[in-house]
This record gives structure tokens, C-alpha cells and sequence, in this order.
């Protein structure tokens, strides 16, 4: 799967204009006010979520369920709002656990 | 394509954008259609400066800012360097603003036109220059506020209609355009399929609702963009080799489209009663 990661450490800086397609080095979790939840046996797997996440946040589990990348989720709650069977719920951050 | 049929990898991914921006997920979902063989072209803007923030870099596929005013001369460079290196199956396509498109950027998009460049230029309209401070630009609809129009009792916010640029590119003759809108994904999925295979320059104007410049809650964005093309506000045409078509608009309110973000609260009823009923 293609999609750009986390590095950690020093890098050699390039000597143009130019890098590594698809380098990250920050995560963006520290933004989130409430994080989504799902109720797993509400949730019927039509991806709509992870097709109008902004982040591309959600994903696919082996169960035909979805998960919550909550490293880059930046807790917009598009992905509650577009569920057909109300399945997510934004839960505030305060007293949740990281 | 549907969304099972989608590219599972992700090539924007880890972007600084602002959460339930609208731009960024037209620039995910038009990655995924495309695929890695896609080279993307970013002029200053929101995507460029979400996306690169030396050293996290957010494309996953071959990406590159262009100036502001040159996008479209960038990619018709990029389409002659990788034609001379016999480079095939590949997709130039740029992610440029409203402003970049309509204001800064329109002479280089008509020369490439003009010359029938085999690009993909997709537009992604938030209405104003969202990423210095929401200044007006040339596709802010009638009566917004913005940091450059704001209403007082002598200005009533944005006093320029919104510049049609699907006409505007459709006057040149161009082989494809289309206007799509991120409330509904499987048309411009579908859309932007249909323009990687189309042979010349092809113009995608998707319309990316802005919560931080419209003033609407994070979680609207979709629902947004999908009430402005029920409502007739932003129907979903499109022009392909001269014939014309349009999505007939599905019922709703303009004036509720309006009063959901704060953008337009300055406007009194009777305003938006004006608005509404085409006298603006």
C-alpha cells in the first residue's frame, strides 16, 4: 500500500528544491477535540466514512468494519455526520485515554 | 469506480489542512482515481501549503508547487519533459484554488488550452483566498463576507458575482470540463475518470466548501457541498466535445444554503430574498 509515513531521526537535507515524496514527521492527533467511535454492530461497512474522510483516516478492518487512524484524525466528525446508520459518535477527548 | 473499486492507497495523507476541509479531500479522492502515475501541480494555495511543509511532505506520488501565476505552463512543461523521456500512461493534473484559477492563474490556464496540452487542470473553489485570510477573489459569490469585503453599513460584503469559468473555458473550445462538487463524490469520481482518458485539456471545477472562510461547523462540509448543488446554487454541468448537460437541481432552499454559514449573516431577508430570486 502506498501512502506516506511516519519517520523519526535525522535526515540528510537534499541539496535542491526537492525530497522524498511522502515523508512525514509529525502526526496531526494533537488537534482532535473528539474522536470518533464506533458502534460495531451498527456499522454495515459502506466505507462512506473512509470515502469522505479529508484525511484518509479511516480504514478497512478484515471484518468489513472500519477503523479510526487516530495518529492523523484531526476529529472533524464529517465521518458521523455522512454514516447512513448513525454508527459513529464524537466523543470529546477530555478524560479519554491517548 | 466506485469506492470499493478505489485505489486503497492513500497519496495526500498527514496534510496540515484544517480539520473538514473540503479542498483536501478533492485533492485525496481525484489521487485515488488517478493513481500513481499521476504527477500533481500545486500553485501557492491552500493544498501547496498543507501538503509541503519541508520535511512533511504530505503527496505520496511526484508533486511540485508551481508559481502562482504559471500552473498551467508547469504541467504543460512536465507533459513535454516526460513525453521526451518516453514516459506513457501517465496523468499531469494540477489542484489549484479559485483564486490561482480564476484571477492569478487564468492566462497560463488559456494558453494551455489554446494549445490543447494534454492535462487534467482541476480546480478546487473555496470561494476566496482561504489560505492568507479569506480575501475575496473573482469566484466569491454575491454578498460574502471576507477579510477584503467586509460588511458594514456601507458595504454588504462581496458586491461581484461569481465568475462562470466553466464558460469561460468552454468558449475556448477546450474537449472536457465539468463541474462537480465534493457532496457528491461518485460524480466526481466518475468525472475525473472520465477526463484521465479523454486526449487534450480537460477542466474540472469541483467546489470544496471552506468551514474556517464559510463559517459553518466541521462536520457540515459534505453536507454543504452536496445542499449547494440540491439547491441549484451549483448545478453539476458538463461539457464534453460541445454537447451539454446538467444535473437537474434536486429541491431545496437557497435561502436556508445561505443562512448556514456565517459568511452571509450580515444579509438582511430581504437581501437574501434578492439573492435568492436572481434581482442580485
Amino acid at each position: 500500500m502506498i501512502k506516506p509515513t511516519l519517520h523519526s531521526g535525522e535526515f540528510t537535507y537534499p541539496e535542491g528544491t526537492y525530497f522524498q515524496a511522502g515523508y512525514l514527521t509529525q502526526k496531526n492527533a494533537g488537534w482532535r477535540t473528539a474522536r470518533p467511535v464506533l458502534d460495531t454492530n451498527a456499522c454495515v461497512g459502506c466505507l462512506q466514512c473512509y470515502l469522505h474522510c479529508p484525511d484518509g483516516t479511516i480504514l478497512e478492518t478484515d471484518d468489513k468494519k472500519v477503523t479510526f487512524d487516530l495518529d492523523f484524525c484531526k476529529g472533524c466528525g464529517i465521518c458521523a455526520k455522512v454514516c447512513p446508520k448513525n454508527a459513529i459518535a464524537m466523543t470529546p477527548e477530555r478524560g479519554l485515554s491517548q | 469506480m466506485n469506492t470499493r473499486e478505489l485505489s486503497k492507497n492513500e497519496y495526500f495523507f498527514g496534510h496540515k489542512a484544517c480539520a473538514g476541509c473540503g479542498g483536501s479531500l478533492a485533492v485525496r479522492i481525484a489521487l485515488k482515481v488517478l493513481g500513481d502515475r499521476a504527477v500533481a501541480v500545486l500553485p501557492a494555495g491552500c493544498m501547496s501549503a498543507v501538503g509541503f511543509n519541508f520535511p512533511q511532505l504530505a503527496f505520496a506520488n511526484n508533486a511540485i508547487i508551481s508559481t502562482f501565476a504559471g500552473t498551467a505552463s508547469m504541467m504543460t512543461g512536465i507533459l513535454a519533459g516526460l513525453n521526451a523521456r518516453g514516459e506513457k500512461d501517465f496523468t499531469v493534473v494540477s489542484f489549484a484554488g479559485d483564486g490561482g484559477t480564476a484571477d492569478i492563474g487564468i492566462q497560463a490556464l488559456s494558453g494551455a488550452i489554446d494549445r490543447n496540452d494534454d492535462i487534467l487542470y482541476i480546480c478546487y473553489d473555496n470561494e476566496a483566498y482561504m489560505n492568507t485570510g479569506i480575501q475575496k477573489s473573482s469566484l466569491t459569490p454575491y454578498g460574502a463576507r471576507t477579510t477584503t469585503t467586509p460588511p458594514g453599513t456601507v458595504s454588504r460584503g462581496n458586491e461581484f458575482r461569481k465568475k462562470d469559468m466553466l464558460e469561460i473555458v468552454r468558449a475556448q473550445g477546450i474537449p472536457y470540463a465539468a463541474t462537480a462538487s465534493i457532496g457528491y463524490l461518485q460524480d466526481y469520481m466518475n468525472k475525473v475518470e472520465k477526463a484521465s482518458k479523454i486526449h487534450g485539456t480537460k477542466y474540472i471545477h469541483v467546489l470544496a466548501p471552506c468551514p474556517t472562510g464559510w463559517g459553518y461547523a466541521t462536520d457540515d462540509t459534505v453536507d454543504i457541498a452536496k445542499a449547494a448543488v440540491d439547491c441549484g446554487v451549483w448545478p453539476l454541468r458538463e461539457f464534453e466535445n460541445g454537447v451539454y448537460s446538467e444535473t437537474p437541481a434536486r429541491g431545496g432552499d437557497k435561502a436556508e444554503y445561505l443562512r448556514r454559514q456565517t459568511r452571509f449573516s450580515h444579509l438582511t431577508d430581504e437581501e437574501v430574498g434578492a439573492i435568492t430570486g436572481g434581482s442580485l
